[in-house]
């Protein structure tokens, strides 16, 4: 197997792991064990650095389930290898940082094994080139978001904020299934390469259209883009080392990721320039816009991340134009944009990621992450003041840190957008860079809050908890490797552009990776840095008088708010399907049965009416024996007389007769498998009945209506009429070829001489696997039925 | 429930050995023969069921100390996993194969790997429907 493909499965293992590696360590912190596993992921994975940046990509395959189309195949270009670094090394300083963060009293082999199963999903997501594995491991990383949220899930906000995430994510999960699915009745393809290969064949499909906005709607929700970022602020209620993992280096960025691959697909049509880059410039100014009023560092965080979300999805958007001009100095000009997006989503994992260690130092060495009661932590906590404002400084987009590289390359790529010949832009072109420079300055305004707030000003020891001191050292590992690759990713920027970000702008925007600019700081006194001059003096002004227009934000009434609706609404679903519910859920079981029968003889009935299935014919059976009449005769007169038996006792015995007399049926027509399944069968269901019966109450016929009775007997009837005709018709007609001759190949085919048992098992096993599980589900359904009702749950399962 | 029957008790004695070996045979014959994995396991079943019925519960939890939830999920995850070894081997997910080997006192025998598969089956519906009549017949 492929050392990629077992990359991505490591993950799982150690996750499974872990629960049997706890108990044996002793008072190790499991944390150091984990820490191995992305370490290792990441050198094998920088290993690859040199092959892929001479432009080879690798792939391989294992087939899954090659009749549908569905194949695990791995594909590592430019594109995914960045994310898999990011994954993994980030991954590596999260786990680091988390084995001084958590305390020991948290359930640590729940949160490295949650963090595992992530990190796997996520591996899979960027490596993934068949659509329905990538959309297996999406919602993988989705569920294994909702675990990490909910991780202190004594806390009641920890439960909504992992419910909220959950509901958003896989609402645009399925929303993304749907697009691939429809991507697969165009292409007949699940490859990701194969359908970007011919979809130019299909762009005036009518599928076209729908399948893009699915993509995107995924794409959207996890990214949490504007009107879908309410969840992320909610996820912060997960413990910082997560945030900082999935919230805001990886997970987010799963979405970012899949516009990008989809790119090449979808890009260069006007819907998918102007949707990506309005949703990614609205998301940059509205969450830049809210970051300057929290007062929770952590929302705050939430807040710029949403935005910065914005600001790249917005750069991919716009570098899609590149794709109309195809490989030339026009396409250059514009696949500027997509290398700035690559570049600062690279740029701004560093800066969140440290910025997020920072937050979690403060909470955990001062107890509180409230900016009102922060303050003067300068002269307490100096490294991660130093920590803090190279992060900051890098977002705002000042200079010597990463941020101010990729904050200009963005201003260059919204000004060349606005001259854009193409896509009717324009007449609205000019938007691009006015709301790309408002919200930069409020990205200023808010990263001068981070730093100034905290650690400037004067001490308010009296409102904290502890007495601020600097934390273990083993905290400020992490911090400290991100900031040096903040400051050393300024001063070296083209190691980085030449070897990672070049072959993935040819994964984005194939063909054209030769256009990667080289990234110089200085390019003399260009509008750019009139921009970013702008931006720190009227940034600077608005930070002085914050206090007299913060008013702006009570201008928006609390109803108003996303959040709002995603809270009616749940409530209002709550409540109808409540309604709907105990409209038809009576619990009175004859009730069941009548719609159930009613509707299986709408439904099976009328189709076999409608499909002129119905036929009946006598003519090639053979005769009737004596006893066959006889044996049948008995069964109905068990049948009827289980009607007027006036006890259950009768009544089950009865239908012990009937079920026996069934198999003696089976044993004269010669089919000894069903034979014995029936006798086992009806076996062990009369015990069952026998047990139910202890505990249910006297027979009362009487209470029934007359019109009841009568309505129940005609759906009875009406039911025993379908099956029979049914019957008949499976055995008089036929509509299609029999295919049973193939499963008379069984001997050869599948070596068992038993045609039954070789269809159960081998040729239609999934059937038989899927059942087992069915099977399976339903006793631990009745299981914890019996036991919630009674409440008896034994103790000593919970002691293990 | 609790009944005290001396004849019950011990023809089930007899019974039960009688209705496990059956239930093996049943098991291993299902390749060719009638029979399988589902209702070899079936048998098995029934058979734990009339010990539970003759016996009171709590003499046969602690005479055989199974979680038949437990046993249940074992057969899931052996009916899962079972499926994909042919993976590691380039062959699709849940790909069966058989051969014919000479065996000391068997004579040549025919092995195959849905024998595997099968026997997760019937765990599944021993654990299933061992637990389902267990957890009712233990409702007061």
């Amino acid at each position: 197997m492929h050392l990629l493909i077992l990359a991505i499965l490591i993950p799982f293992f150690a996750a499974a792991l872990i629960p049997f590696l706890y108990r044996r360590i002793g008072k190790l912190n499991i944390g150091w064990f984990v820490l191995i596993v992305p370490l290792a992921l990441f050198i094998i994975l920088a290993m690859r650095i040199p092959d892929i940046s001479a432009g080879d990509t690798i792939a391989a395959t294992l087939e899954w389930i090659p009749s549908l189309g569905i194949n695990f195949s791995i594909y590592l270009d430019g594109l995914s290898l960045i994310l898999a670094l990011l994954i993994t090394g980030m991954g590596s300083l999260v786990i680091l940082y988390s084995i001084y963060y958590l305390s020991p009293y948290d359930s640590l082999p729940h949160f490295y094994a949650y963090l595992l199963l992530f990190m796997g999903a996520m591996l899979g997501v960027v490596l993934s080139d068949n659509l329905l594995v990538l959309y297996v491991f999406w919602e993988l990383t989705s569920i294994s978001s909702f675990l990490l949220i909910a991780f202190w899930f004594h806390r009641k906000n920890s439960r909504y904020g992992a419910q909220k995430s959950l509901l958003i994510t896989v609402f645009g999960g399925f929303g993304m299934l749907a697009g691939f699915i429809m991507l697969h009745t165009m292409t007949d393809t699940f490859s990701v390469r194969e359908i970007a290969a011919s979809i130019s064949q299909y762009t005036d499909h009518a599928l076209f259209y729908p399948a893009m906005f699915l993509v995107l709607l995924g794409a959207f929700t996890k990214s949490a883009q504007f009107p879908f970022h309410i969840w992320l602020p909610d996820a912060m209620e997960a413990p910082t080392p997560v945030s900082a993992y999935l919230h805001s280096a990886t997970m987010v960025k799963a979405g970012i990721y899949l516009v990008a691959r989809f790119t090449p697909i979808f890009g260069g049509t006007s819907a998918w320039f102007w949707t990506v880059t309005l949703v990614g410039l609205v998301t940059l100014f509205w969450g830049s816009f809210c970051a300057v009023r929290q007062t929770d560092l952590k929302a705050l965080l939430a807040y710029s991340t949403i935005s910065q979300l914005g600001l790249i999805m917005s750069l991919f958007g716009m570098g899609s134009a590149a794709l109309y001009f195809g490989d030339g100095s026009d396409g250059a000009l514009y696949g500027l944009a997509t290398f700035a997006a690559l570049f600062h989503l690279v740029n701004h994992s560093t800066f969140k990621g440290a910025l997020f260690m920072v937050v979690g130092i403060v909470d955990h060495q001062v107890g509180t992450r409230d900016i009102r009661r922060l303050g003067g932590l300068i002269s307490f906590l100096p490294i991660t003041f130093t920590f803090a404002m190279i992060g900051s400084f890098s977002m705002a987009g000042l200079p010597f840190f990463n941020g101010f590289l990729s904050k200009e390359m963005f201003f260059t790529a919204s000004l060349n957008s606005a001259s854009l010949p193409i896509f009717s832009a324009g007449t609205w072109g000019w938007l691009i860079p006015v709301i790309a420079w408002t919200a930069s300055v409020l990205t200023f305004v808010y990263c001068m809050i981070i730093v100034f707030r905290t650690f400037l000003g004067q001490p308010q020891l009296k409102k904290l908890d502890k007495k601020p001191v600097e934390p273990p050292i083993g905290m400020l590992i992490s911090p400290a490797i991100l900031s040096l690759l903040i400051v050393g990713i300024f001063f070296a920027p083209n190691l980085l552009g030449d070897h990672l970000l070049r072959p993935a702008l040819g994964g984005v925007l194939p063909g054209m990776a030769g256009a990667a600019p080289h990234i110089t700081a200085w390019h003399g006194f260009q509008p750019e840095l009139w921009m970013t001059l702008g931006i720190i003096v009227i940034g600077g002004i608005l930070y002085a008088t914050l206090r007299y227009w913060k008013k702006v934000y009570s201008l928006i009434p609390d109803t108003w708010t996303f959040n709002n609706l995603y809270n009616r609404f749940l409530a209002g679903l709550e409540n109808n399907s409540n309604t709907l519910t105990s409209f038809y859920m009576t619990g009175y079981l004859p009730h069941y049965f009548a719609y159930i029968f009613t509707f299986f003889v709408l439904v099976a009935g009328g189709t076999l009416v409608f499909t002129g299935a119905l036929s009946i014919d006598f003519s090639n059976d053979a005769p009737v024996k004596p006893y066959e009449f006889l044996l049948v005769l008995v069964m109905m007169i068990a049948a009827v007389a289980i009607l007027f038996v006036r006890s259950r006792l009768t009544s089950i015995l009865l239908n012990g007769v009937l079920g026996f007399s069934i198999a003696i049926l089976f044993v004269l027509f010669r089919a000894p498998d069903l034979a014995l399944t029936q006798l086992v069968i009806e076996t062990v269901t009369t015990v069952l009945f026998l047990l139910c019966f202890y505990f249910l109450p006297e027979l009362k016929k009487d209470r029934i209506p007359r019109n009841a009775k009568i309505r129940n007997a005609a759906i009875a009837i009406a039911g025993g009429t379908t099956v029979v005709l049914i019957a008949l018709s499976v055995h008089s007609g036929k509509l299609f070829e029999s295919i049973s001759s193939y499963f008379e190949n069984s001997y050869e085919l599948a070596g068992g001489k038993n045609i039954v048992n070789a269809i159960l098992g081998d040729f239609r096993g999934f059937d038989t696997m899927l059942e087992s599980l069915v099977l399976f589900i339903a006793g631990i359904g009745v299981y914890t039925l019996i036991r919630i009702k009674s409440g008896k749950e034994p103790k000593k399962n919970e002691d293990k | 429930m609790k009944i005290n029957d001396v004849i019950l008790k011990t023809v089930s004695k007899a019974a039960v050995l009688i209705i496990f070996t059956f239930g093996i045979y049943l098991f291993l014959s299902g390749h060719n023969e009638p029979g399988g994995g589902f209702i070899g396991g079936l048998v098995l079943a029934s058979a734990f069921v009339l010990l539970f019925l003759s016996h009171d519960s709590e003499t046969i939890s602690d005479a055989i100390p199974l979680d038949f939830k437990k046993i249940s999920a074992l057969g899931v995850l052996i009916a899962f996993a079972s499926s994909t070894v042919p993976m590691f081997f380039g062959q699709p997910f849940m790909s069966q194969s058989f051969g014919y080997f000479d065996l000391p006192i068997f004579g040549k025998t025919e092995l195959a790997t849905v024998t595997v598969f099968e026997a997760g089956v019937a765990l599944t519906v021993i654990g299933v429907v061992v637990n389902i009549i267990f957890s009712i017949s233990e409702d007061e």
